[in-house]
């Protein structure tokens, strides 16, 4: 488990000293924060480093997850998918079994703290439950610029009773009657998933995933999600084909709340039909290692998403000093500057023809990839992301 | 804030009504939310014409504005609201994002942590300055002039009054600091620390 000061050496100089100072004005505050999966996704990985260091810093942090029925997953999937704009019809029994899930969980967890953080639709209702004591603070990792109304509506009964609302861009923000802020994901360089790793240890994990390394190698990291668009990636994969003997590798995790994941491998394995270049993977929720080595052994990484509340694995990549192409969506537009820590484009064309682009200046690659690594230094480690949190909090606490 | 505008009337407009927070933050906080890579221009009104509206000529006006050459917020505000307003009224349609994404007015909140370090020589200062965050070269130059109102940054202003270096108080006084990253304002203040503590051990 990593403490505050193992980042001295990775993190912009000053930030390790200013992180303890910023603690000394939550010290001893308890902060609880409440998901929906220990495993799998963003969320669950990023509150597994974030908790320990706010600890270290003196922060008593706490991390629950409420459990749900294969029904309330169904019922949350909807929302999220609803939520980012797509077409979704929720019946009322959905709702019902949303909020009798919500119910049952607050009458098994306490809220003794002095900040309560909701991570995301699924437990939002617990709201309904608050103490007199504490901050509630809805914390909202999704893409709801243009939600479906309908179930926005729902949602914001509860969203109005928290104290304040997080999001990671901008655009996400609501006309919402409490305030806003905006809270940049990040990732953990010291974590598994981001720590060097020895060409030995690497070559090992590749082998034992199948993956040649005799070829460039494209990759995309995501769940099999039809937003993260991996048929569009095989798409991309055979335009470049024809001038590039290149390999994909698509690796998708699975995460409990995500039932929908399945239907869309199935539809990603068929679209690759026998092509030997292709290789699908399907990694298990704590697969870090592996999702470490594929991406440092990647040529180009793709994240070619059409929405997306921030994509992490844009920045994981950019860390690894690989030049990136991902979709015009969420916050793969803030971490990817055109030309600069890499591309954005809006099409699976577009995504060719950066590739090639790439592929024929390497010289290229390798300044985008330096520029991308500095980049994710100064604005998207863990470092960054709490003290945004601290500061939060402090804030919060000065109204209490 | 969950305001948004999605042509230049609309900037405008909105420019016109939001609080002098948001203002200060699409002007002022641009270094701190960009220490590595500048954006084409130093505020987001002028980054946004130029890159999502993709008027490059309202982005140049509003790109060379130093918010330092005015008194108070609301006279920055005036003379951004006049340029826009100008800019309009020589165009036959109102230019939009068609592409692009809207402009998100933001506010900011600045949260003041002591760094508990204190530097008494000028030797002192300059081993500080090389190792605290960059965001402490922000509050004491973009904020002490800002928010306190004070003729220059703290740094500049504590060389002169404690240290007696008027010289050298000029000279970090003078530095763009609206047209230079927080990690060049800090080199070039430690090159000049650097020059004055060089010429001490030689004279």
């Amino acid at each position: 488990m990593s403490r505050l000061d193992d980042y001295l050496e990775v993190v912009p100089k000053g930030t390790i000293d200013f992180l303890k100072r910023l603690a000394e004005q939550v010290k001893g505050r308890k902060i609880l924060h409440i998901n929906s999966t220990k495993l799998g996704g963003g969320v669950a990985e990023m509150l597994r480093s974030h908790i320990p260091l706010l600890q270290d810093m003196g922060v008593e942090a706490e991390w629950h997850i409420i459990s749900g029925t294969e029904e309330f997953f169904n019922a949350t999937k909807s929302f999220h998918n609803s939520l980012q704009g797509q077409d979704q019809h929720l019946s009322q029994q959905m709702l019902q079994t949303f909020l009798e899930v919500n119910r049952e969980s607050a009458r098994r967890l306490s809220f003794d703290a002095d900040y309560v953080v909701i991570h995301d639709p699924q437990p939002a209702a617990l709201i309904e439950n608050r103490p007199i004591r504490g901050k509630w603070v809805w914390r909202c990792h999704i893409d709801i610029s243009r939600p479906q109304w309908e179930i926005w509506s729902f949602l914001k009964q509860f969203v109005v009773n928290y104290d304040a609302a997080v999001f990671s861009l901008p655009r996400f923000a609501q006309r919402l009657p409490i305030p806003q802020f905006l809270i940049y994901p990040a990732i953990d360089p010291l974590s598994d998933k981001n720590r060097p790793l020895s060409p030995k240890e690497q070559a090992q994990i590749l082998s034992r995933l199948n993956i040649p390394t005799d070829k460039p190698m494209l990759l995309q990291v995501s769940r099999f999600d039809r937003f993260k668009d991996p048929l569009g990636v095989i798409q991309t994969y055979r335009l470049v084909k024809k001038h590039h003997n290149v390999q994909l590798v698509l690796a998708g995790g699975e995460a409990t709340d995500d039932p929908e994941g399945k239907t869309v491998l199935s539809e990603v394995r068929e679209a690759a039909r026998d092509d030997p270049d292709i290789h699908i993977l399907l990694l298990p929720p704590d697969a870090n290692l592996e999702i470490n080595a594929l991406q440092r052994a990647a040529t180009i990484v793709l994240q070619k998403s059409f929405r997306e509340g921030f994509g992490l694995t844009v920045a994981e990549a950019m860390w690894k000093g690989k030049p990136v192409i991902g979709g015009s969506a969420g916050g793969i537009t803030v971490q990817l500057v055109y030309g600069v820590t890499g591309f954005t484009v809006n099409s699976a064309e577009g995504a060719a023809f950066r590739i090639h682009h790439l592929l024929d200046n390497p010289e290229v690659m390798t300044k985008i990839g330096e520029d991308a690594k500095e980049y994710v230094r100064q604005n998207f480690f863990i470092t960054r992301k709490l003290g945004d949190w601290l500061a939060l909090m402090s804030y919060l606490g000065r109204g209490s | 804030m969950g305001r948004s505008a999605r042509d230049e009337q609309q900037l405008l407009e909105t420019i016109e009504e939001i609080p002098l927070d948001s203002l200060s933050y699409h002007t002022h906080s641009f270094f701190l939310r960009h220490k590595y890579i500048a954006g084409p221009y130093p505020n987001d009104f002028a980054t946004w014409a130029a890159i999502q509206v993709r008027d490059r000529v309202l982005g140049e006006k509003l790109g060379i504005l130093d918010p330092y050459d005015f008194e108070n917020l609301e006279a920055l505000r005036t003379k951004i609201v006049n340029i826009i307003d100008e800019h309009l009224s020589q165009l036959q349609i109102i230019p939009r994002v068609i592409y692009g994404e809207p402009f998100h007015f933001m506010q900011s909140r600045i949260i003041e942590v002591p760094t508990g370090l204190e530097a008494r020589t000028l030797r002192e200062f300059r081993n500080i300055l090389v190792t605290v965050d960059a965001s402490v070269v922000y509050y004491h130059n973009f904020e002490a002039i800002l928010r306190l109102g004070r003729r220059m940054g703290d740094f500049a202003l504590w060389i002169e009054e404690q240290l007696y270096l008027p010289k050298l108080a000029q000279k970090i006084s003078r530095l763009d600091f609206y047209m230079i990253s927080l990690e060049s304002i800090r080199h070039r203040i430690i090159k000049l620390c650097d020059e004055v503590l060089e010429k001490e051990i030689q004279g």
